[in-house]
């Protein structure tokens, strides 16, 4: 079943008359084809309006979408032979962050991500994707190995942000997350990143400090939640639409800001309403990026990764 | 000095009867956020801004920690380049531009962080330090970028790098470029290691969010001040997470060592001397790397080294 978010209620009344047309003249003898098509068009149109001009706090909602496809549906379909790796060798293996070796489109990859959930169940066991210092050094361990056997790594990115938490501040959550973006930066192999829900500010660029940052159309990254900073700035998470607006979180606000590399487009009303062609488009912009990554030398790869960020913010500089 | 404390003050100390009839208690005594004495200001100059009762830590401003850390209290300053102002146009209550230059005006300063270079025992080394008053000493592009000068210009003179971080974290005002500043000030001091200088972090009163989650946690020493708040999250947001009681001395200095984040807690009295034995002992197991010649950033960094201005 379909989770509808607020603004799209108009979408939603319309596909359930649709429901209700077909429920209704099931087993009866009813031409109701017609009145169905012209529904379904009304509904395209909807959507196409709607999701043509979301509006930033829209897209947070899009991207926190329950039903949105999550790092387990990319690398349920986009890896094969995946080989799930666990652990940080210290402390714990920590569910939130999930990696391993597979191959993707052929080519032998590392890929890590943080896993949100989808029930209560899993939600519960991946921490809604929030992970502790112990997701983020194996995060790191993985990074390291693919370093040495020279595999392109492939990070996706979903999460509300780093956990908060005393145990993970008594590991070492800021370390973990430095040490994090510092591996990212040191490897000798091609790093892509893709933002495919939320890229929650410092739990987000621990995996994205990439030679190239994908992000879903209606996918968004920020420093910090539009709810934090309205309370902080607003001091009222009411006007958490005002610093969404405020915070320029979404894919094109990115892409101007030179922050991200690609938009990759989301099918008619977002990612959640058709999973396997949202994954599948994924796919093919990681194949591209790969394709142009995978000819740089090791030691290219990560000086243009470094000059990249070392000169986040002077764009635009007199 | 000025015109009203060489001609209207002595005016008016021979009108009222000199100094003991004008001395202004805010002015001449401090009371200790800890243990609540009162301090005089004298005192606690001399005792380096830590309470003589309880041993707290009182925050000091970049000024007064750059004059005790460097030989006689001389250092350059060193003017941070010229950064992106407002790069989205921030606006919440307040014009995010409007906000930063009425900080400006009242600190005195372009933004959040002092670079200066100097000796110690001697020997040079360059430091960066944040200025808590401006803005809570949070990261934009601006003190990415004096992040960056102060790593280039410790690897020009070859000598070490010393970071005193003070920082609510990163500046939401410039939104996901103050998040890049994490990645930017990680390659920054990774430049520093890979020439094979030390980077050494102190921890001080209070260092939070994206600056202790980036280059604050990547020091090949990391030290903290006594009783300094230091973590990733807020004690307000972990409490709303897990709804109790946090632990004593939660995210304080000794808490980071006890857990093994920090290598050492270092009394304010002892934090000169320490830098300098650490860096001596680091040094001596390594000879000066070869550096590539100073070439392209040489220039940049003879025009930084013009806008430097001397405090003694």
């Amino acid at each position: 079943m379909t989770a509808f978010l607020d603004f799209e209620q108009p979408i939603a009344e319309l596909e359930g008359k649709i429901l209700e047309l077909r429920h209704m003249s099931e087993g009866k003898d009813v031409n109701i084809a017609e009145e169905v098509s012209r529904l379904e068009v009304k509904v395209e149109k909807l959507l196409k309006q709607t999701y043509g001009k979301l509006s930033a706090w829209q897209k947070v909602q899009v991207a926190r979408h329950p039903n949105r496809p999550h790092c387990l549906d990319y690398i349920g379909k986009l890896i094969a032979e995946f080989t799930p790796l666990a652990g940080d060798r210290g402390f714990a293996e920590d569910a939130a962050i999930v990696g391993g070796l597979g191959r993707f489109r052929g080519t032998s990859v590392m890929v890590i991500g943080q896993e949100k959930g989808h029930d209560t169940e899993t939600r519960i066991k991946h921490n809604f994707g929030m992970a502790k210092p112990e997701g983020y050094r194996k995060a790191q361990r993985l990074m390291h190995l693919a370093d040495r056997f020279n595999l392109p790594v492939i990070t996706l990115v979903d999460t509300a942000g780093a956990y908060p938490g005393v145990g993970a501040e008594e590991r070492g959550q800021a370390e973990a997350i430095a040490r994090s973006i510092d591996t990212c930066l040191g490897l000798h192999v091609p790093l892509i990143s893709v933002i495919i829900g939320e890229g929650g500010s410092g739990g987000a660029v621990a995996l994205a400090a990439a030679n190239r940052v994908l992000m879903l159309e209606h996918s968004v990254y920020s420093v910090i939640s539009p709810e934090g900073c309205a309370s902080i700035l607003w001091r009222s998470p009411e006007q958490s639409k005002e610093a969404a607006e405020a915070l320029k979180l979404t894919a094109d606000d990115l892409l101007e800001l030179g922050v991200i590399d690609t938009i990759v487009p989301e099918p008619l009303g977002g990612a959640h309403r058709d999973t396997a062609v949202a994954v599948s488009a994924v796919g093919d912009a990681i194949e591209k990026e790969l394709a142009a990554l995978r000819p740089l030398a090791g030691e290219e790869l990560r000086r243009t990764r470094r000059e990249k960020f070392l000169a986040m913010g002077q764009v635009g500089l007199a | 000095m000025n015109w009203l404390t060489n001609f209207v003050r002595p005016k008016i100390k021979a009108l009222v009867g000199g100094e003991a009839k004008l001395a202004a208690p805010d002015n001449l005594w401090v009371k200790c956020p800890n243990c609540e004495q009162m301090l005089f200001h004298r005192d606690l100059e001399a005792n380096l801004q830590v309470c003589s009762f309880c041993n707290h830590h009182l925050r000091i401003g970049p000024e007064t920690r750059l004059k005790l850390l460097f030989d006689d209290g001389e250092f350059e300053k060193h003017a941070l380049s010229k950064a992106v102002v407002d790069p989205l146009k921030f606006k919440d209550r307040k014009r995010y531009a409007d906000r930063l230059k009425e900080t400006q005006a009242k600190q005195g300063e372009g933004d959040a962080l002092w670079v200066a270079s100097g000796r110690m025992g001697g020997k040079p080394a360059v430091a960066a330090v944040f200025d808590f008053n401006f803005m809570g000493g949070s990261m934009g592009i601006a003190v990415g970028e004096g992040i960056v000068m102060g790593a280039r210009l410790a690897v020009e003179k070859r000598c070490p790098f010393i970071v005193f971080p003070a920082s609510g974290g990163a500046r939401m005002q410039e939104g996901i470029l103050s998040l890049m500043q994490m990645p930017r000030t990680t390659v920054a001091v990774q430049d520093v290691k890979e020439a094979g200088l030390p980077y050494i972090v102190v921890l001080t009163d209070p260092t939070t969010g994206g600056v202790t989650a980036s280059f604050a946690m990547l020091g090949d020493i990391a030290i903290a001040e006594p009783g300094a708040v230091i973590g990733f999250a807020g004690q307000r947001v972990i409490q709303d997470t897990i709804r109790e009681a946090l632990p004593d001395g939660f995210q304080r200095a000794e808490y980071l060592l006890d857990h093994g984040i920090i290598d050492m807690v270092v009394h304010r009295h002892q934090l000169r001397d320490t830098l300098m034995r650490i860096m001596a002992l680091l040094g001596e197991g390594r000879p000066l790397p070869n550096l590539p010649a100073v070439s392209a950033n040489a220039n940049a960094g003879v025009q930084r080294l013009a806008g430097a201005m001397r405090v003694k």
